[in-house]
């Protein structure tokens, strides 16, 4: 994916993805304004939007919570594959990583004293999930949501 | 802040209209408002309407859950009414536990709930 497009339109597919940089916990109304545009395009039905929304919530969060200064960037594009169009979209920071990745994708495990829902529950919210975590260096999460 | 809190009173119920996309801060502002009001007006039940939130993520889930006990701590009910479906859904399987929330499918049933809930407890209350 190759950031060109700052603005929040969304995109058709084959298009620059859309980029939200997060630098702050205001940025989230951003990040869920742009997936739920991004849906729209993809013929996401409402169950499966909401459960994208929602999810890039949890994610844009942990950014804002847990990476250094709170800062990251989302990539937001739409995803076709055969007949069928999807909305995939690419969280990634360069903070101090998760040292154990097994732990923090499991239900319950938290560092920040939450409830630890974020990863796992995220997972599960969609139909594609890849995490990708270098202690010291970053996380990068790619989520997809197909709309059948 | 400008905005206005979304609170109504109505007999000894406060109503809370969520509505929209709505940040963190203005999620907790909200739930601050609420609580003095129910101190101050000495409230006996808070109807929580969610209809307007097409999106409720662990964050407003939790601060939602918070005000619900912080009710109760003031010796009042809470009910919540008009969750879309799409959103209970999700809760659900992002895994955030509502289960010691009171919640209804309208305002009306939702009043009629508040009203069961603080006759059971008026014994122990008044
Ligand atoms: N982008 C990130 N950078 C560094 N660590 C992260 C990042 N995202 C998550 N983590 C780590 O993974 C843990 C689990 O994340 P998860 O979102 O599941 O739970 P949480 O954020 O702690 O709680 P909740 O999401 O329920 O409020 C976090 O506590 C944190 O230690
Ligand atoms: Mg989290």
């Amino acid at each position: 994916m190759t950031p060109l497009a700052t603005a929040a339109e969304p995109r058709a597919p084959g298009e620059a993805p859309t980029l939200v940089q997060i630098t702050g916990e205001a940025d989230l109304l951003r990040v869920r304004s742009t997936l739920r545009a991004q849906a729209q395009v993809a013929g996401l039905g409402l169950t499966a939007a909401t459960k994208l929304v929602t999810a890039g919530s949890e994610l844009a969060r942990n950014i804002v919570r847990y990476a250094t200064h709170g800062q990251g960037v989302v990539l937001v594009e739409t995803a076709e594959e055969g007949s069928r169009r999807g909305v995939r979209a690419r969280f990634s920071d360069d903070g101090p990583g998760i040292v154990d990745l097994g732990a923090a994708m499991t239900d319950g495990y938290s560092s920040g004293g939450s409830m630890g829902l974020g990863l796992p529950g995220s997972r599960r919210l969609m139909d594609e999930f890849e995490i990708d975590s270098v202690p010291g260096r970053g996380t990068t999460i790619v989520i997809c949501q197909w709309n059948r | 802040m400008l905005e206005q809190v979304p609170l109504q009173r109505l007999g000894h119920t406060i109503i809370v209209t969520l509505q929209g996309d709505l940040d963190d801060a203005t999620v907790e502002r909200i739930e601050r408002a609420v609580t003095d009001e129910v101190a101050k007006v000495r409230a006996r039940g808070v109807l929580i309407d969610v209809s307007g939130l097409a999106v409720v993520d662990s964050f407003v889930a939790r601060v939602i859950a918070r005000l619900v006990g912080m009710v109760a701590l003031l010796g009042a009910v809470s009910t919540i009414v008009g969750i879309q479906p799409a959103v209970a859904i999700t809760l659900v399987e992002l895994g955030v536990p509502m289960d010691h929330v009171h919640t209804a499918l309208n305002a009306e049933q939702g009043m009629a709930r508040l009203r069961r809930m603080w006759d059971d407890t008026t014994g122990y209350r008044r």
